[in-house]
């Protein structure tokens, strides 16, 4: 039986109490995108500024949520700052991974030594794939950062 | 009645009616079912399951057609249900009972079918702040093809609407839209004096009952609404059907929603013309097996006693009041009235920093079912200034020491989050 305890971890309680990273960016030069989780009405803005050789600027977020999802959001927020819009990919990768949601050519099995390596502290949200309906919790601010650098990509072909 | 007595009637009358309910006996993470979803979706006792179950068995065909025995049975079963059901709701005729999908789809009934037929430039369609988003996204669409605005009637702080704004925006006023019982905030609203006001002013009123008819009398004369939708699902009966109850003269005059068979008088190659209502209205083979489930779950209600279920709820809902500010006092904010005479049926609520969606997983884990959302109810949650609540809401299956579980278990949540 899946344990409460594993789901809602302090570090966890932590990042949704005091929230890295939570604010807004000017955009331009930022780019801007907003998801919803229909099923909760939860809301996440997410702001990300790029460099010209593709490294995350600064990157923060905005909205109201469950402990999961705004927990997820400041962990992805610390996690990518500083690194590269290939590095955000590879970690969502495994981030997915992580929950069950990787293909079956997704990468293999982490121990949790190489998942904290990857995912910083997002690592601790490895109990919500016991908690099939609380998964798009944890995704939403990861797929809202995706589309927002989406956007980004839209609006250098432009 | 002194407190204690008062409980224990309550718990005798919903043990001796839990027997009939299957599900309730289940356990969930290996602690007995607490079901406190049933505003979502009410459960229904084993004559339901078993009515549909024989006519898949033993009867099952199509209706209004064929001249075999496994027809007439069914479509006697059908027509059987629609009587049940005039009869529940004390419509003056049969013919008045239009049997839909759901609530949402009666609703869009009257707002696609009366709405395009009779709204257009400059009209003004009132919506309640308390509706729920079936009876909201309709009447935005219909004001879309139609060139009519939509203007919102204000509720008070405590939920309750705002009679005298009412009564001064219903001047002129083409339709008013307006639920009889908040699914959010659980207000009770004194529905047929907003019917008489509403046609005092020639308004045509559209009232949602879906949070209404499994809780109290239904009397549709005693409304005096013009239209009347609810759903078979929330009131014991199965999901897939819902019913809309309208006046005859109105129903006569409008177009159809959906064309098909069933619907049709006559089609030739130049168009058609329509069948009388009802059949007007239910294009296509209709859910025959729900419909027939649902005159079953209005017996079954009406021979509990309407005003025994609305005894139930009060009675259950001034005990998870007061339950409920007992143990958590200033961390929990309740929505809606406090008084439990001026609701129905649920209660919604928030606790300390508690997300509901958090707080829903953690009462899963106690066997607890509760609903964590905006209960497709946002415009009202923004009033609230809130993105979402938990709501626990009931039915006369539901016991006092249910709400003794969920207070351990909202216990739990807090204990979790450090509070």
């Amino acid at each position: 039986m899946p344990q409460l305890d594993d789901l809602y971890k302090e570090v966890i309680l932590d990042h949704y109490r005091r929230p890295r990273r939570r604010g807004t960016i000017d955009v331009p030069p930022a780019t801007h995108a907003r998801g919803y989780n229909p099923l909760c009405g939860d809301e996440i803005d997410m702001y990300v500024s790029v460099g010209d050789s593709g490294e995350i600027d600064a990157i923060a977020f905005e909205g109201k949520g469950c402990a999961i999802s705004q927990a997820s959001a400041s962990m992805l927020t610390e996690r990518v700052q500083g690194g590269t819009v290939a590095d955000f990919g590879d970690a969502f990768d495994r981030f997915k991974a992580m929950l069950g949601l990787g293909d079956d050519d997704g990468p293999a099995f982490s121990t949790d030594e190489e998942l904290g390596r990857q995912l910083g502290d997002a690592e601790a949200l490895q109990a919500v794939r016991e908690f099939p309906s609380r998964i798009k919790c944890a995704t939403l601010a990861w797929n809202t950062l995706d589309q927002a650098l989406a956007g980004r990509e839209s609006f250098e072909e432009t | 009645m002194s407190d204690l007595a008062s409980i224990r009637e309550i718990d005798a009358f919903a043990e001796s009616l839990r027997k009939d309910f299957p599900i309730l006996h289940r356990t969930v993470h290996d602690r007995p079912l607490v079901y406190l979803d049933s505003a979502a979706s009410s459960q229904r006792p084993e004559a339901v399951i078993e009515a549909m179950d024989t006519y898949y068995r033993t009867y099952h065909s199509n209706i209004h057609r064929g001249a075999h025995t496994l027809g007439e049975e069914a479509t006697a079963a059908y027509d059987g249900a629609r009587t049940k059901i005039a009869r529940f709701v004390n419509s003056p005729t049969p013919e008045q009972i239009v049997f839909t999908k759901n609530v949402t789809e009666a609703l869009n009934l009257v707002a696609h079918s009366w709405g395009r037929a009779n709204l257009g430039e400059g009209d003004r369609i009132l919506l309640s702040t308390m509706e729920h988003h079936a009876n909201i996204v309709p009447w935005f669409m219909v004001a879309e093809m139609t060139g009519a605005t939509v203007e919102w009637v204000p509720i008070s702080d405590d939920g309750v609407l705002d009679l005298d704004a009412l009564a001064r925006m219903l001047r002129g006023a083409s339709v008013l839209a307006c639920t009889a019982v908040s699914n959010v905030v659980g207000t009770l609203n004194p529905i047929a004096d907003i019917c008489a006001m509403a046609r005092g002013e020639g308004v045509v009123s559209v009232v949602d009952a879906a949070q209404y008819t499994p809780h109290q009398v239904t009397d549709v004369v005693a409304i005096g609404a013009d239209f009347l939708g609810f759903t078979g699902h929330k009131a014991l009966g199965p999901t897939g059907v819902g019913v809309l109850w309208g006046r005859s003269d109105l129903l006569d005059s409008m177009p159809p929603f959906l064309g098909g068979g069933e619907m049709i008088e006559h089609v030739d190659y130049d168009g058609f013309s329509t069948a009388p209502v009802p059949a007007k209205f239910e294009a296509g083979t209709m859910p025959i097996a729900e419909v027939i489930g649902l005159g079953v779950a209005v017996d079954y209600l009406a021979d509990v006693g309407m005003d025994r279920v609305r005894d139930h709820d009060v009675a259950i809902l001034r005990y998870a009041l007061a339950a409920l500010t007992d143990a958590f006092g200033a961390k929990i904010r309740i929505l809606g009235p406090l008084d439990p005479e001026q609701r129905s049926g649920l209660v919604s609520f928030e606790l300390g920093d508690v997300h509901p969606h958090d707080i829903s997983t953690i009462l899963d884990q106690e066997g607890v079912a509760i609903r964590a959302g905006h209960h497709c109810a946002k415009p009202l949650h923004a009033r609230f200034g809130v993105t979402a609540s938990a709501r626990a809401s009931f039915q006369f299956y539901n016991t006092t020491a249910e709400v003794d579980q969920l207070v351990h278990a909202l216990d739990i949540a807090l204990e979790l989050f450090g509070l």
